[in-house]
């Protein structure tokens, strides 16, 4: 559906992004995920062919972004990042008057606004003037005027930025259920957004491309897939020392809490060595109260992928 | 064709959307009405050899509202778009650029094509009230309408150069406000300098506006100013065009 080759995107003195390569199939949910300023929005934009790459070309279901804009532009809903919105229309009638610029019959047009509206809940502000509107009603149009024309592709800009957790969640499962029928292409600086919706991550950092993988394969690339955490009283014993001798743990830190010994370790990817820890408890007759798993999360890969000696 | 249309009736409705529009429709009622008034009153003091229509449109105070609304009518037209980001999915839409230009152009034309319409009504009722004809002949009507379209397209395609030059309305109207005022006085020269030679006093009566409207506003349809506004405004819509699409570059 979508595809990259080479995409480079100078600005005045600074490069935004750098030689981007990757592919978007059909059917996919792909997030894109990078701190601010990865790049993001620059690559959406040369995408919806609002602007041109520096070098390097893409194409949107065949079509060449420049050479075929217009083709490429009827395949596609666009949501800008922020929601850019003309505030002295009515929902209803800026829904009709994008569906019409982008060539929606007009017979069907009445019936496509309907449904979008219906879609992205906004029945009960069909008549209100957009200016009027909150931040997360203003997403909805703008998520709306992406959906009107039933195009093949959505490029979605950081969908959910400004909205409240309710809000928040239900975006996300509207794009879920839009995944269904269009591929997804969306932005985001949030980690748990991309585990929740997304088949496939891209995550970008100053403009290159870092990783892209599924979010399951992602997690099990990680040097530290995650940790145990173990709270004991160990009496005389190092507990580290003893806790480094079990097969699969990497590294042990260790803090205290009054009585009790805190240890936190860091695993093989892929080992859980729970059983282990516990057999070695029992036998150095320690008193345990708290022995736990904790599953790495994409933000443990990004955090590892765009900070590397932040840990 | 279709999307031309579409983006031309969003055009003019979103005159009406904005306070400015009734504001610049009252503005010019205003001064328009008071021209007449004026110019009436003048006539019943003593006789002249001119019609009603003839003084009308020679007035200062025409002159006054005339260069002045250009600018306000223009001045949103592409700076807003920028300004607010709208420009981007309207853009991101299969749309071509000379649509969105063209929809912009017409659009302000139509705004100016209403605001000129309450003047017929003038005429209208001086007749139906005096029972003497406007103007000397209904050529004097179409030579003085057909003046203010052709010099309207003109000063409006500057304006549209101006918006699409910045993202600030300001800007915008005084960039168009300066050029506009500047080519309105080019005609006017001559009637400062009266030392100028004969042939650079004809070379600026093509441009002059003011010796146009007299002679349109007669009933004498002559055909140069017509040409000359018509390019010019092609002129200044190709130059728009151009510096819309050089956006893209400079982003
Ligand atoms: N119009 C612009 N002019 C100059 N630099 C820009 C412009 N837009 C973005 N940038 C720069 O390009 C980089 C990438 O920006 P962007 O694509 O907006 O990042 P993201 O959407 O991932 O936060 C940033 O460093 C930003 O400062
Ligand atoms: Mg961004």
């Amino acid at each position: 559906m979508i595809k990259v080759e080479n995409l480079t995107k100078r600005y005045a003195g600074q490069t935004a992004i750098q030689d981007l390569n990757f592919e978007v199939g059909k059917g996919e949910i792909m997030g894109f995920l990078g701190p601010n300023g990865a790049g993001k929005s620059t690559t959406m934009r040369i995408l919806s062919s609002f602007m041109p790459p520096t070098s390097g070309r893409a194409t949107i279901a065949g079509f060449d972004i420049f050479e075929q804009s217009l083709q490429a532009r009827a395949q596609l809903g666009y949501m800008p990042e922020n929601v850019p919105l003309y505030g002295d229309m009515r929902v209803n009638e800026y829904l009709e008057y994008r569906a019409a610029l982008k060539s929606v019959p007009h017979r069907r047009i009445a019936e496509r606004v309907g449904d979008v509206k219906e879609l992205c809940g906004l029945k009960e502000v069909e008549k209100k003037l957009i200016g009027a509107l909150s931040k997360g009603y203003r997403q909805r149009v703008g998520l709306a005027d992406a959906l009107v024309h039933e195009p093949a592709l959505l490029i979605l800009d950081e969908p959910t930025s400004g909205l409240d957790p309710n809000q928040i969640r239900q975006v996300r499962e509207l794009i879920k259920n839009l995944g269904k029928q269009h591929t997804i292409l969306l932005s985001t600086h949030i980690l748990p957004e991309v585990e929740m919706t997304c088949s496939r991550v891209i995550i970008i950092n100053r403009g290159r491309i870092e990783a892209c993988d599924t979010p399951e394969n992602l997690l099990g690339q990680i040097r530290t897939a995650g940790g145990i955490s173990l709270e004991a009283q160990v009496g005389p014993d190092n507990g580290a020392e003893e806790l480094k001798k079990v097969a699969g743990v990497r590294d042990v830190t260790t803090t205290t809490d009054g009585e009790w010994s805190v240890f936190a370790l860091r695993v093989e990817s892929g080992a859980d060595v729970r059983a282990e820890v516990f057999r070695l408890a029992t036998q150095r007759h320690w008193t345990v109260r708290e022995l736990s798993q904790r599953k790495a999360t994409l933000e443990d890969v990004f955090v590892e992928i765009t900070h590397p000696d932040a840990r | 064709m279709r999307k031309f249309f579409v983006l031309l009736s969003r055009e003019v409705r979103s005159y009406f959307y904005s306070p400015i529009a009734y504001i610049v429709l009252v503005f010019f009622l205003l001064v328009s009405g008071a021209d007449f008034y004026f110019q009436l009153s003048f006539m019943n003091q003593r006789p002249v050899p001119y019609s009603v229509q003839e003084a009308f449109f020679n007035s200062v105070f025409f002159w006054f509202a005339f260069v002045l609304i250009f600018p306000l009518i223009t001045m949103r037209l592409f700076a807003e778009e920028f300004r607010l980001g709208t420009i981007e999915p309207l853009m991101t839409a299969p749309v071509r650029d000379w649509q969105v230009v063209l929809s912009k152009f017409f659009g302000a034309l139509i705004f100016y094509i209403i605001l000129w319409l309450p003047t017929l009504l003038y005429f209208a009722i001086f007749q139906a009230i005096t029972h003497q004809p406007a103007a000397n002949s209904g050529g004097a009507y179409l030579g003085a309408y057909l003046m203010l379209l052709l010099l309207g397209m003109f000063y409006l395609s500057v304006g549209c150069l101006a918006s699409v030059l910045t993202k600030n309305q300001i800007i915008a109207a005084i960039i168009s406000f300066c050029v506009i005022t500047l080519l309105f006085f080019l005609g006017l020269v001559s009637f400062i300098l009266l030392d100028v030679s004969s042939s650079t006093r004809q070379l600026l009566g093509y441009f002059s506006a003011i010796e146009q409207m007299g002679t349109l506003s007669r009933g004498e349809i002559d055909t140069r100013p017509m040409v000359l506004y018509l390019s010019m405004t092609i002129v200044m819509l190709v130059l728009t065009h151009q510096a819309f699409q050089s956006r893209k570059w400079r982003l």
